[in-house]
């Protein structure tokens, strides 16, 4: 007897939640990646207060859309791999909102947990207080996108063995818009001026993301089992 | 209307319509390529300010505005093989994302070429240069995807969909570019407004414009027939064709 589809996302829901909460360290080891990468490049750039707080959104913004790339390679991939998938693209439910409840989970443990340490991050790369709710809100909202690209580029690639390296070839030129209205919005705010118009932008592109991504990556998880 | 659709997803149809479509397309494009090269590169007036350095346009904008309308095509025969199973759109994508590629690399070397007299540096990152740069990122991750699966069916509608998510995003990702630029620096360098050219540059132009559109289609049917000729190498109908 299948549930009502309420029902059955929340199972969904609760099954994904799980099973990453079951596994601390995947959720923490983005977080520590992201903090290793800032540390890269105060040694890179050298320790000049004023050089890294004028360059600290591009910075923190670039490493985390890194590091989002890095973690929507597991999207999908052990639903894939026990089979999981498959009874989801038979089930009668849209696979489009299966997929959904799956990437907005992921989003969930991955960026807004980035989202909320990032003041942290910013901190140590001098980044001005004022700054710091913005940077917070539009890496909660950029993230949101950047799951929905990364989950677009994984659905396509989850099938292939060294999907690795593709996904980040297929989502890189894709999320350029939301690294320009991140980076811009922090920047403003920094400068102290009003950022709200980049983050609606941002918020635009997380709504439209959330309407036509679905079907893109109900396509391209159908294609890949059949691949 | 809907007789052509079916005859296009019939690959001996194809073979023989592209073989006759070469030999039209290929003295065409052969003749206006040189009428247009000669008359731009000679005959046309030299820029009263850039001298003969501007020349390089004939080869650059051509390049550029046919591989950008090349991402639709492709886009196109994407949704085509996506809606309509036409086996014939999947081998036309396949054969479009290099020639795209090709294009828009061109477009982006002749430009950096240009740049250097004129700029006085290889590359200035200004919002036209950077959309076409992720322009040629994007025909690259098609080429890789279709690269990166055996099943060539499955490969096709990997990048079908691929491409067609690139082409909703093409326009934010061309708006977005421009607010960056208009945020970072102000508009330093400008270029000659297109309708302010000349009809002594003008027509030239527009001539090796249509010959690269032609050199487009040409270049796209050569691959697909050489697609053709690999794929179906083993079937009587192909070997009675080429005998």
């Amino acid at each position: 007897m299948l549930p009502e589809l309420g029902t059955f996302l929340r199972f969904q829901a609760q099954r994904h939640l799980q099973a990453a909460l079951r596994r601390p360290g995947d959720i923490v080891g983005p977080l520590i990646f992201f903090l290793m990468v800032v540390t890269l490049f105060p040694l890179g750039l050298g320790p000049d207060p004023a050089v890294l707080a004028a360059l600290s959104p591009g910075i923190l913004w670039v490493v985390a859309l890194l590091s989002s790339l890095v973690v929507s390679g597991r999207l999908f991939q052990s639903d894939y791999e026990d089979g999981t998938l498959e009874q989801l693209a038979l089930s009668p439910h849209p696979l489009a909102l299966s997929a959904m409840v799956e990437v907005f989970c992921h989003w969930l443990l991955s960026g807004m947990s980035l989202a909320l340490v990032s003041p942290v991050f910013a901190g140590l790369l001098n980044m001005p207080t004022q700054a710091m709710p913005v940077l917070m809100s539009s890496l909660a909202l950029g993230t949101l996108c950047l799951s929905l690209i990364g989950a677009v580029a994984a659905s396509l690639t989850v099938a292939l063995r060294r999907g690795g390296v593709l996904l980040s070839l297929l989502s890189i030129p894709l999320t350029v818009p939301v690294l320009i209205f991140g980076t811009a919005a922090v920047r403003e705010a920094a400068l102290g001026y009003d950022p709200t118009s980049w983050l609606a932008l941002l918020g635009a592109l997380a709504a439209g993301g959330c309407v036509l991504a679905p079907f893109a990556i109900a396509a391209g998880l159908r294609i890949s089992l059949e691949a | 209307m809907w007789s052509i659709v079916h005859k296009m997803g019939s690959p001996p149809w194809f073979y023989r319509f592209a073989n006759r479509a070469i030999a039209w397309l290929l003295p065409i494009v052969l003749l206006a390529l040189v009428v247009g090269s000669i008359w731009g590169l000679l005959i046309a007036p030299p820029d009263y300010r850039q001298g003969n350095s501007y020349r390089i346009i004939f080869i650059h904008v051509p390049a550029a505005v046919v591989a950008l309308a090349g991402y639709y095509v492709m886009a196109t025969a994407g949704l085509m093989s996506l809606v309509w199973k036409i086996k014939m759109a999947d081998t036309a994508m396949r054969a479009l994302a290099p020639v795209g590629a090709a294009l828009t690399f061109i477009a982006l070397v002749t430009g950096s070429i240009w740049g250097k007299p004129t700029w006085g540096a290889w590359w200035v990152w200004d919002a036209r240069i950077t959309s076409m740069l992720i322009l040629f990122f994007l025909y690259l991750g098609v080429m890789a995807l279709s690269e990166a699966f055996d099943n060539k069916a499955a490969a096709a509608k990997a990048c079908a969909v691929l491409s067609l998510v690139g082409t909703v995003n093409i326009p934010i990702i061309y708006k977005s570019v421009d607010w960056w630029y208009s945020l970072h620096q102000p508009a330093s360098i400008k270029f000659t407004g297109e309708s302010a050219i000349d009809t002594s540059m003008l027509y030239p132009l527009l001539l090796m414009i249509l010959a690269f559109y032609g050199l487009f289609a040409l270049s796209v049917l050569l691959r697909m027939r050489t697609e053709l000729l690999l794929t179906y190498r083993q079937s009587a109908w192909l070997n009675a064709e080429v005998s």
